[in-house]
């Protein structure tokens, strides 16, 4: 019980530094982007003065009224869920922009990591048992693929399976032109053919930090004392490989796994400018370039939210599979 | 000296001194000629961009402006932290609780997106600004993993022992603490110094690097809006991004070579080794 309240309380301190730095980026930034903003929501329609409201008290121009009235205000504004206009996707509230993105970028990226993960873990547990066995010495090609900068890989794989020999599409998220968004079968199929190279380039990526992770959590736990036990008692090694060594080894990857599941949303923001994928990402840069202040506000707090609830899911997990950690707090 | 350690400081190596020395000896990587985007050969290593400028001029001076983005950042990294890390869980009490909960919140606070709020409120951004925002942002995962060994060292005998025969509280520190945890300062500056290089790639690549600064992203992001991949100028796009795989290899290789140092299970006894002691059945 006191774990958990440690850890509840330190999740909402992380919440709560999160949105004042979402406060004051701001107004402490040089340049007014109130004023930037409604001129530009200006040219696209009428503004009105509840909208005018919401910007003021997200991004803060109010010179008469003080810091402190400020920030209750912009809190206020938080939990009523007004996160006010967008200038890129006008004139569709902030909410209603994200709503529309996030489901791709956790679907196509979430899918990716949890496959990488598994994936990585598996391989790492093989390369671990069989140290100097041809999949302990991929490791190393794997850990060069990992140096490789990730959008870099991501143009090369385009480059040669986009246009010089056409498998998979270059951009987007499905076929805007012959399919019909839905519960339907074609939808389905064009999701897949369009998110497979992104996909791909996320496994190829990622595969080999949980690989070697995994690699050396085995070879250490491979070392302790109560592994050469099981072997004098006779287990079979399959016991000791999956039930003794790699249930002790994977601890660590699952913490680390939480951290990356929770980058999800955050990550993706360079894959999908390159296959200008109709993700949150996308609308980041787009917002980026449309000096869009409130949704660029929306997104980064999406952002945060993800990384802090999946951080906290694992916490409290890890709590569950390794005992030792809450003995520990 | 393993084989690991020396091609990794070898390509390191080769990599920096052609940062140091290349832009002294290339030509203006800006000048623009009349030959948009000709191959390798006539007189151009790497051939030209769309509007003709030298790419191998480019590339001298973007390894010099990435390399400065690493060391920048990589400094600053190790100064906070450690500073955050190792004091912390030195000193004790409530200034480490306090300094361990801000860490962890630093940690949980996505960076990427960060980077990206901060460098779209300021339209010119000096490349000094830039690293200072990457280091800001990354420095918290190794502050944690020091803070933890400065834990494990903190409480060994030998550290008891210096304190009970009246040593002095910063001798304790810089003297019998600090060269344990020297191998592992040594691993995370190089981590945070290819964190940066491919941070602020891939800030440059958005678009939202320092302006008027030639890195190894910007090289990649012109390299993008002047179609070069659509028009298979291969020698454009790919120098760039080879130059960071390779850089980023070399110090992962640095790295596996002072792991190794530091974690000695990690070296090459094998389990079949091991299993030749035992007894067959």
């Amino acid at each position: 019980m006191r774990y958990l309240l440690r850890k509840l309380v330190f999740y909402v301190a992380a919440l709560w530094a999160a949105l004042t730095l979402n406060f004051l980026i701001p107004r402490l930034m040089p340049g007014n982007p109130v004023d930037l903003m409604l001129s530009k929501l200006a040219t696209k329609g009428p503004v009105t003065p509840t909208t005018r409201a919401a910007i003021e008290a997200l991004l803060g121009t109010d010179t008469h009224s003080s810091l402190w009235a400020q920030y209750w205000k912009y809190l206020h504004q938080l939990v009523s869920g007004n996160l006010g206009t967008s200038i890129a996707y006008f004139p569709e509230p902030v909410s209603q922009v994200i709503g529309q993105t996030l489901p791709w970028t956790v679907g196509l990226i979430g899918l990716a990591t949890v496959i990488s993960f598994a994936v990585g873990i598996l391989l790492g547990r093989a390369a671990g048992w069989r140290r100097g066995s041809w999949i302990d010495n991929l490791i190393p090609v794997t850990t060069m693929l990992q140096s490789v900068p990730y959008f870099w890989l991501a143009l090369l794989l385009l480059f040669l399976l986009g246009s010089t020999w056409p498998v998979f599409p270059l951009n987007g998220g499905y076929d805007v032109y012959s399919v019909t968004p839905g519960w339907n079968l074609p939808f389905a199929q064009s999701i897949v053919y369009h998110g497979t190279l992104p996909a791909l380039t996320i496994v190829i990526s990622s595969i080999g930090g949980w690989m070697l992770g995994m690699r050396n959590m085995m070879v250490s736990t491979l070392s302790e004392d109560f592994v050469v036990t099981a072997e004098a008692k006779g287990l079979t090694p399959r016991r000791i490989r999956s039930r003794y060594v790699a249930r002790n080894a994977i601890l660590p990857s699952i913490s680390g796994f939480a951290i990356s599941l929770g980058f999800v949303v955050a990550g993706s923001i360079v894959t999908e400018a390159v296959f200008t994928y109709p993700g949150i990402g996308s609308a980041l840069l787009l917002a980026v370039g449309n000096n869009d202040y409130a949704l660029m506000q929306g997104v980064f707090l999406i952002i945060t939210l993800a990384v802090l609830g999946a951080n906290l899911l694992v916490d409290l997990l890890y709590g569950v599979i390794d005992p030792r950690t809450r003995a520990r707090s | 000296m393993t084989l690991k350690l020396g091609v990794g400081l070898g390509i390191a190596g080769v990599i920096v001194l052609f940062g140091v020395i290349g832009p002294l000896v290339v030509g203006n990587p800006s000048t623009v000629r009349d030959m948009g985007l000709t191959g390798p050969g006539n007189g151009f290593l790497l051939g030209t961009t769309q509007t003709g400028q030298d790419v191998f001029a480019q590339l001298a001076y973007a390894t010099r402006g990435s390399l400065i983005i690493g060391v920048v950042v990589g400094a600053l990294t190790l100064l906070l932290s450690s500073f955050f890390g190792i004091v912390g869980a030195f000193v004790g009490g409530w200034a480490d609780e306090a300094f361990s909960l801000f860490t962890n919140i630093m940690l949980v606070i996505p960076g990427l997106p960060l980077v990206i709020l901060i460098s779209s409120y300021v339209p010119n951004k000096s490349i000094w600004l830039v690293a200072a925002v990457l280091a800001i942002t990354s420095w918290a995962g190794s502050a944690r993993v020091l803070r933890g060994f400065t834990l494990s060292v903190r409480s060994r005998d030998y550290v008891l022992a210096a304190k009970i025969s009246g040593e002095k509280r910063w001798r304790i520190l810089f003297v019998e603490i600090l060269p344990n945890l020297i191998p592992l300062l040594a691993s995370q500056v190089v981590f945070a110094v290819i964190f940066a290089i491919l941070g602020e790639a891939g800030l440059s690549f958005l678009g939202l690097g320092a302006s008027g600064s030639f890195t190894w992203g910007t090289m990649l992001f012109y390299a993008q809006n002047g179609l070069a991949l659509r028009l298979g100028a291969w020698w454009w796009f790919a120098p760039p991004g080879l130059a960071i795989a390779l850089f980023g290899a070399a110090l992962s290789l640095i790295n596996f070579s002072i792991d190794e140092i530091i974690n000695p299970k990690l070296r090459s006894q094998t389990r079949a080794e091991r299993n030749k002691w035992s007894v067959k059945a």
